[in-house]
């Protein structure tokens, strides 16, 4: 090797192309010699907690029952380790790190989002239908009148690597056997315990809990139905102290053969009739139901049902409204106050700028909560001292409020228009205006045709990105406004100020009940808009034909 | 500049010829006043540039008064809504006091929650962004222009949108890892730094361009491996960048509301955006005094950040449009 050092010297007899390959060689050669053993050691202690960690998230995973995810997880850590071994594939090394992030919490949860909208999850549609079968049964409990009374332990798994905090019930029958379960699993035999005084002392794999533990896990103890058998109808077993269990049925008889649920106090027949609850022939549903797969369903409410499509439509509208009303006011103050501070001859410019940036650097939901203060009918700064006491409705009048937003997005917006109309600005060369005004052009009219038409074109991607972020300006109108006035008449909960973004967290997330179904399929609306947007945008401005 | 010929140097001509009017002094006003060519000099300052300082006030006081008006309130222990309207009628620091003296509402774990999750997360977001723009820029692979097409695309969707997936994603991964689920701190920095290439990776990659290659070049040909380039050549040379994305995105964390909100659900887990909220909400107008002194601390680090780092601001944000 030493003498591809010696030799080599350009100019000499060798052709271009040999060169090339002794360049070739020899940049092989720094590339393998400079990953200093260090670097190698750091990548090795690295990827082996990877790897560690890896494998101990699949174990967990995999006792979970969550096979798929748990094979992704494999997966993944050996496409990093693979990536990161394997000498060249040098894009991949700096582009995987980001990548891992973007793939789970961008895309994946917008793919996740697309299947949540099709199907009906939601406040009491959350889980599957066993769990709702469960959850039905332990809600209506009372005990077997004249039921056994058992002496029961409580148990928890042993070990401390990969044991659940799941805890378990033992009971000793009349027979002395051993019976043992969980609420996840119904009791089962077992014959590794040891009995004391017809109590359960031991089990092998698992430890009782102490007395002071009892105590320590109260709630969740007496909150603990274990299963008596796999059929649901025989009973579960609870206990109040940790120390005596009951048998307690269900006041609903579940008939796994016809599916149904009867009420063993009125007798009332309810039936799985495909929309994820047991329903009675009088409508009547037993909540929870479960989750199950609703197809188009959603989009059709969204656009059929009244009080619902209604306040959709003005939503909509209104946030197209409110975004372009945003860019356009900001845009213009921004701009009108770029060329007024253009002037060199002009003093203390640089001060005026600092206070301007004061507005655009204190932090945005702060600002709207502030206003907010200030604009209260009652008590604000605004009605009772600029206004002298006056009692102007900011934010509650439907269409007032909808101009106090623009008023505090404008007071949020224009310095960040005016700094980069600033600096494009000054990127436009002044001998074209002057050129102009040689030409006889009046100062207007040399801005009008000359200036403004350069200026668009240079911030259009900015104007855009602008359009976008205040369509899904959920602080300013969730934090002024919080959406309100609020429109009674509509089926879901939303204002006259209420954006779409703000609209689908009221949905999701706001008041009793929740609709993630419908929030989901609101924000795959949102998604299909602000797409063809941005499409349509960046082909008008070729933007993206620039990418080289 | 060593390629100029060595020749005498050309004597400096006096350039400053005065041809136009003299330069105005407006400071003389008051005292020539009742000459007509100052006055008329007046009149063409005030045509050309002194209108543009009543402009420059009117803004000042448009830009200036909320804050004046929070920190004024900030000052009057024990205000409500109605008495903050009198201006520094009452200046004490009894609120600051009281900030951190509410069992309810744990002020001080919100601040701290904020700036370890604003820090970690800001600075997780610079090195994805920086080792993808360093991709993106120096390396030639295939797949590189979707990859860049589809970065600037996924910057118009926002991870709020898919928020309710976040929160199912979330809730799914809590029940088999607690500690990265919902309620969780470090769950929400992953979150946020899913968002990292989206949002960073674009105006980066645009500056390292500018960065020349013959710079790599040079060093690779002194021995440099491509992680020594970059960590010890590239990255100090677009520090500019850097700052100016850690900048925003400290910011845009501090602000973050939606996403937060959903995740966290203890009071002492929260962050100042979901505290200061809810705080506002429960308690509406009797203690406006405490919510502002809260605002006001809150706003400090932010405000400091971007006046200190404003030069380098503007210049990041004209980078992206302005070439």
């Amino acid at each position: 090797m030493a003498e591809e050092t010696t030799t080599g010297k350009p100019g000499s007899r060798s052709t271009s192309r040999k060169l090339t390959r002794r360049q070739k060689q020899a940049s092989a050669f720094i590339d393998a010699t400079t990953t200093g053993w260090k670097m190698m050691l750091f990548k090795i202690i690295v990827l082996g907690l990877l790897c560690a960690t890896a494998v101990y998230a699949a174990l967990v995973l995999f006792m979970n029952d969550r096979w798929l995810v748990g094979s992704l997880v494999l997966v993944g850590a050996a496409a990093l380790t693979w990536i990161y071994l394997k000498r060249g594939v040098l894009p991949a090394k700096y582009l995987a790190p980001g990548l891992v992030f973007l793939l789970i919490f961008q895309i994946f949860v917008v793919l996740y989002s697309g299947y949540v909208a099709f199907t009906n999850y939601g406040t009491g549609h959350n889980s599957t239908k066993d769990h709702a079968i469960q959850a039905i049964m332990l809600q209506s409990q009372d005990r077997v009148p004249d039921s056994p009374t058992y002496a029961v332990a409580v148990l928890e798994e042993s070990g401390d690597l990969l044991a659940s905090d799941e805890l378990y019930f033992a009971i000793v029958s009349n027979d002395e056997e051993v019976f043992i379960g969980s609420e996840e699993e119904p009791l089962e035999l077992t014959t590794e315990a040891q009995i004391e005084e017809g109590r359960v002392t031991a089990v092998e794999g698992y430890e009782v809990l102490e007395f002071r533990d009892l105590l320590e896990r109260q709630t969740s103890i007496t909150d603990l139905s274990v299963p008596m058998s796999e059929d649901p109808n025989d009973g579960y077993l609870r206990t109040q102290d940790g120390q005596r269990a009951y048998v307690y049925t269900s006041r609903y008889i579940y008939d796994d053969a016809a599916d149904t649920m009867t009420s063993t106090e009125t007798g009332v027949v309810y039936r799985d009739t495909g929309e994820g609850a047991f329903i009675a022939d009088d409508g009547e549903q037993l909540m929870p139901g479960w989750q199950i797969n609703v197809g188009m369903d959603n989009f059709v409410r969204a656009v059929t049902e009244e009080s619902i499509r209604g306040p959709l439509i003005y939503v909509t509208l209104w946030t197209f409204a409110f975004a372009f009303l945003s860019v356009a006011t900001t845009f213009a103050l921004g701009l009108f106050l770029a060329m007024v501070f253009n002037d060199k001859q002009m003093k203390s410019r640089k001060y005026y700028r600092l206070v301007m940036i004061l507005p655009y650097a204190f932090p945005g939901f702060l600002s709207a909560l502030v206003w907010a203060g200030m604009m209260n009918q009652e008590f604000g700064f605004i009605n009772n001292v600029l206004f002298g006491g006056a009692s102007i409705p900011w934010l509650t009048d439907p269409w007032l409020a909808k101009v106090s937003i623009l008023i505090v997005n404008l007071w949020l917006g224009f310095p960040y228009m005016f700094l980069v109309c600033t600096g494009a600005l000054q990127s436009i060369p002044e001998e074209l205006t002057e050129a102009a005004q040689v030409d006889g052009a009046k100062a207007f009219q040399a801005f009008k045709s000359i200036k403004l038409p350069l200026l668009l074109t240079a911030l259009a991607p900015l104007l855009i990105s602008s359009f976008a972020f205040n369509f899904n300006n959920f602080n300013l109108v969730y934090m002024l406004t919080g959406g309100g006035p609020r429109d009674v008449s509509a089926g879901v909960s939303v204002g006259s100020t209420d954006i779409l973004i703000s609209m689908v967290y009221k949905v999701a997330f706001v008041g009793a009940q929740a609709d993630y179904g419908l929030a989901s399929a609101f924000s795959i609306l949102i998604f299909i808009i602000v797409g063809t947007i941005s499409v349509l945008a960046f082909r008008k401005t070729k933007a993206l034909e620039e990418l080289n | 500049m060593a390629m100029t010929a060595p020749g005498p140097a050309a004597p400096i001509a006096p350039t400053e010829q005065k041809v136009g009017p003299v330069r105005l002094q407006w400071w003389k006003f008051g005292r020539t006043e009742n000459s007509p060519l100052t006055r008329r000099h007046f009149k063409k300052w005030w045509r050309e540039t002194g209108w543009r300082h009543l402009v420059g006030a009117a803004i000042v006081i448009f830009s200036v008064f909320p804050l004046v008006y929070v920190l004024s309130a900030s000052l009057n222990p024990g205000g409500t809504l109605i008495s903050a309207n009198s201006l520094f009628s009452n200046i004490s620091l009894g609120s600051y006091v009281e900030l951190f003296n509410r069992p309810q509402q744990p002020y001080a774990a919100w601040f701290l929650n904020t700036l370890v999750i604003g820090l970690t997360a800001s600075a997780g977001s610079v090195l994805l962004g920086a080792l993808a723009a360093y991709a993106f820029s120096r390396m030639r692979f295939t797949g590189r222009r979707v990859g860049l097409i589809t970065l600037v695309l996924v910057q118009m969707f926002p991870q709020l949108l898919a928020m309710v997936a976040i929160f199912l994603l979330m809730m799914g991964i809590s029940e088999v890892f607690p500690a990265l689920g919902l309620n969780s701190q470090i769950g929400l920095i992953m979150v946020y730094l899913g968002g990292a290439l989206g949002v960073n990776t674009y105006l980066m990659y645009g500056f390292f361009n500018t960065v020349p290659t013959s710079i790599d070049e040079a060093a690779h040909i002194d021995g440099a491996g491509h992680a020594r380039i970059f960590f010890t050549i590239i990255l100090p040379l677009v520090s500019p960048i850097l700052a100016v994305v850690a900048l925003l995105s400290l910011v845009a964390t501090l602000s973050e509301f939606v996403i937060a909100s959903v995740l966290l659900r203890d009071p002492e887990r929260q962050t100042l955006a979901v505290g200061l909220y809810q705080f506002i909400s429960q308690e509406t107008s009797q203690n406006w005094s405490v919510f502002a002194a809260g605002a006001v601390l809150a706003a400090v680090i932010p405000v400091a950040l971007f006046l200190l780092l404003q030069r380098y601001i503007v210049s990041g944000l004209t980078a992206g449009s302005v070439k």
